[in-house]
């Protein structure tokens, strides 16, 4: 979605360089939004901090550590663009780590030498759970006209507590040494297994939202929900399946993060939902609806891990980084109203 | 103000065939709807409608804001259902039940509003919905190609690749209609499609409509301008009040006729004569006024005095009182109200200064829905010394009292005070509206569209209510689309043309012509 720049902006912009780099400056910043300039002042900060902070060891560490945010901002994007937004990722982010653990012991229990077959239907069991989750949001807000912060909060804490009813609290242990083994410390080719997980999904997700007509739709009903239907698109079916392939990205992000902990815990994905907002809209994704790039939103949710990485290298303390990080959505969304200010105005 | 196209000898009296008297048609009807009633909760948009479109005719439909052109097109298209009624297409009997239902029977409609999504691009709005398809992807390139063949053909020049939130209203206009004629449509519906078209824009359009028309293609063509019809219409329907009150032969009506049939009296019986005060000092004073579509206009107002402000949507004549009111920033100029200066204050300084505005869209900017009538009212009332008691708590007993006398002088029902404005009629809410302007004293009244959407019989009311504001020596201004209202109206009337006031018509010189003529001034270039 770029904005054409063919009308006339201002024109008395004469004086020469400074006001070029200015004018550049500008465009970039309607263009894209403030992700560049944010990406760029980490970038620069954390280099002087630490020397170590830029090294190749470091920047993998990272690319491995934000796979699991990069997965739940596509699925934000997805119900953000349609103009709504989910906070119940990190309740399907619990509810598949206990479901799938509680199924794959069990499964494992019951027949101990198909232990594949039991952790490929343990996972199932996790997406399930989760995308009873995102149905329900996606019924919810689609069929009934439930406003997305209401439906999405209130089974957030559904999801939840039924995560700790399930476990009393607990976390799941004695899950199979090859699930985690693969699924969470894995290489394939030397790339790490979430990693390649993720490229699977950007590479799905920007097929959908750029090449399909449902991506289209999904633009289409956030950019203007009532035309899309005067159109004769189908609103509800849209925002049921955003809310639904939502909850399964999280899911996917779930099974990977109990790979990595080697354990069902209801803990999981506790803070996620404000950072993968935060990644989106850092992003450009619109709280409007209608505009966001899933390439973008893979560098927000890059920005926001790396931004962790480099305050965990400074030793910032983590009660810190959580006031930076808040500070930092807000600071997106002013932001973002002022770009929107500058584009209605310069047409 | 009226021109009469068919001789100067004939006048408002013209005969009138009724719908039955005509020959009976050649070719089976493309579309006919008999008996179409639509209530909305209990209010009746629509009673007992006939309606009948021909191939190859371009079918005017003609009445007030709110007479049901509006909802029998959208019977039509799919958009809602007739409450009792038949609709029959090529003879079969159908029923709509969505919009995409419609366009498989061949109805294509282009709204009004609300039809393009801003965020998409030109060609993925046009194919919204019917998008070609290459395996599982969607076909991008077929769908460019086809939206700029589609644009060539219509002598459109529009990039198709450029988002919509970039495209002037008139442009938008056209990527609407090119929309409705991609899919091929038989039946092809046109809600005021000239309304933001510059003259040259609307010579294109024409031309594609008879080609249509040529084609077989059955057009129905809601506008508000009669001028057109002589050029385009065969047949004209017109509505008033939700019922159907004639069908005429384009060909053997006049101008007056219609408006006639429209309101159902003769226009002096509708606007009142309002008397001018003499030399009324200038309350508002604007000065070079620059904002956004709004590029330096010059205008005083005077104490006893109406001044119409007329133009096409999007020529800034809202926008200029926006600007005054601090609801859009003002870049430079001055504003003085009373010879106070103004320029930039926040919208309640001036609305404390003596200002009072009507917004043009009472839903969203006049009214609190959810509330009642009474309460609307009655939130306007608020600091007024006589509402509170001697603490400074208000007094429910004064508010309510004072509240319903207002009601009573704007004529709305005691019966209705009770109910969420919400529920009541599109004239009683302009009323409530109204009532709060006589909350207060103010020197200036702002009106921007008085009058839309409300039946007629309640706008001979609130013109009365102008009128009486007027004559106590009020300023006021009445900014409005519709240009027969704002011209029987204005003392003074103004005429915006790009941002700028392109003629200053006084007494006589305010005819329908000489507005016309100004709408699209190019105001950049001295004349």
């Amino acid at each position: 979605m770029t904005v054409s720049q063919g009308s006339p902006v201002l024109t008395d912009t004469e004086a020469p360089k400074r006001n070029l780099v200015l004018a550049a400056i500008r465009g970039l910043f309607l263009r894209v939004g403030v992700l560049p300039f944010f990406l760029a002042a980490t970038l620069v900060v954390f280099a002087l901090v630490s020397a170590q902070f830029l090294s190749i060891q470091n920047l993998t560490n990272v690319a491995r550590q934000s796979v699991y945010l990069v997965l739940v901002s596509l699925g934000q994007m997805l119900v953000l663009i349609t103009g709504g937004f989910d906070l119940s990722v990190g309740t399907a982010i619990a509810l598949t780590s206990v479901v799938s653990a509680l199924a794959m012991v069990a499964l494992v229990a019951a027949m101990p030498d198909l232990v594949w077959v039991a952790i490929i239907l343990g996972a199932f069991a996790g997406f399930g759970a989760a995308l009873l989750v995102g149905c329900l949001n996606g019924l919810g807000v689609a069929q009934f006209g439930v406003s997305p912060f209401i439906m999405t909060l209130g089974l957030q804490s559904i999801g939840a507590g039924i995560a700790l009813f399930l476990t009393g609290g607990v976390p799941v242990s004695g899950l199979p040494f090859d699930f985690g083994n693969f699924f969470g410390f894995g290489r394939v080719f030397g790339v790490p297994v979430p990693v390649l997980f993720a490229i699977v999904a950007i590479i799905v997700m920007w097929l959908i939202m750029n090449r399909t007509i449902f991506g289209a739709h999904v633009y289409a009903v956030g950019g203007n929900l009532k035309a899309a239907n005067l159109s004769g698109v189908n609103t509800r079916k849209v925002l049921f399946f955003a809310y639904a392939l939502c909850a399964l990205l999280a899911s996917l992000a779930g099974v990977l993060m109990t790979a990595r902990v080697e354990s069902g815990e209801t803990n999981l994905g506790g803070t996620i939902a404000l950072e993968s907002i935060a990644a989106c809209v850092i992003a450009g994704v619109s709280l409007r609806g209608g505009i966001g790039r899933v390439e973008n939103v893979v560098l927000g949710a890059f920005f926001i891990v790396l931004l962790q990485n480099g305050m965990n290298i400074a030793q910032i303390g983590s009660y810190l980084q959580m006031v930076l990080l808040g500070s930092l959505l807000v600071l997106a969304v002013i932001l973002d109203q002022v770009r929107y200010r500058m584009l209605v105005g310069s047409r | 103000m009226i021109r009469n196209r068919t001789g100067p000898a004939r006048g408002a009296g013209l005969p009138v065939e009724p719908m039955d008297a005509l020959m009976p048609p050649p070719m089976p009807p493309l579309v006919e709807m008999t008996g179409i009633t639509k209530t909305f909760l209990s209010v009746k948009a629509l009673s007992n409608v006939d309606f009948r479109l021909l191939p190859g005719e371009v079918h005017v439909l003609f009445g007030e804001n709110g007479a049901g052109k509006s909802t029998l097109i959208s019977i039509l298209s799919g958009v809602y259902k007739q409450t009792s009624g038949s609709l029959r297409i090529d003879g079969q009997e159908v029923e709509l039940q969505s919009v995409h239902d419609a366009a498989k029977f061949g109805i294509g409609t282009v709204f009004q509003e609300f039809s393009l999504v801003p965020t998409l691009r030109v060609y993925e709005n046009v194919y919204l919905g019917r998008e070609p398809r290459r395996g599982l992807f969607l076909d991008r390139r077929a769908m460019i190609a086809g939206a700029q063949n589609l644009f060539d053909e219509l002598d459109f020049e529009i990039d198709v690749r450029r988002p919509v939130s970039a495209l002037s209203r008139a442009e938008q206009q056209m990527v609407e209609i090119a929309k409705a004629f991609l899919a091929k449509a038989r039946v092809l519906i046109l809600d005021e499609p000239t309304a933001s078209l510059t003259e040259k824009e609307t010579r294109k359009l024409f031309g594609f409509i008879a080609r249509a028309r040529a084609e077989g293609v059955g057009i129905i063509y809601i506008s508000h301008r009669i001028q057109e019809f002589a050029e385009i219409a065969d047949q004209i329907s017109v509505l008033r009040d939700g019922r159907m009150i004639a069908t005429v032969s384009a060909k053997e009506t006049s101008e007056h006729a219609l408006v006639e049939l429209m309101t159902g009296r003769a226009i002096d019986q509708i606007y009142p004569e309002i008397a001018r005060g003499t030399d009324g000092e200038i309350v508002l004073s604007l000065t070079d006024i620059i904002s956004a579509g709004v590029h330096g206009v010059s205008v005083d107002v005077r104490a006893g005095e109406v001044l119409g402000v007329a133009g096409l949507v999007g020529s800034g004549k809202s926008r200029l009182w926006r600007s005054v009111l601090g609801l859009q920033p003002i870049r430079a100029g001055r504003v003085m109200l009373k010879g106070r200066d103004v320029t930039g204050k926040a919208t309640r300084e001036l609305l404390r200064g003596g200002v009072f505005y009507l917004p043009p869209d009472r839903k969203t900017e006049g009214l609190q829905l959810a509330a009642t009538a009474r309460d609307n009212i009655a939130l306007s009332l608020l600091g007024r010394d006589d509402v509170s008691n001697r603490i400074g708590f208000i007094s429910p007993r004064r508010s309510r009292e004072l509240a319903d006398g207002i009601a009573a002088r704007v004529d709305i029902s005691p019966s209705y005070l009770n109910r969420s404005v919400s529920k009541l009629s599109g004239g009683n809410q302009q009323k409530v509206l109204f009532g709060k302007g006589f909350a207060k004293e103010h020197d200036i009244y702002i009106f921007d569209e008085p009058t839309v959407g409300v039946d007629m019989g309640t706008r001979s009311a609130l013109y009365r209510l102008i009128k009486e504001i007027a004559e106590a020596g009020k300023a006021v201004v009445v900014v409005s689309s519709d240009l027969t209202e704002v011209m029987h109206l204005a003392h003074r009337l103004v005429v915006f043309s790009k941002g700028r006031i392109a003629a200053e018509l006084t007494g006589a010189a305010i005819s329908e012509e000489n507005v016309l003529k100004h709408f699209f001034a190019d105001t950049r270039v001295p004349a």
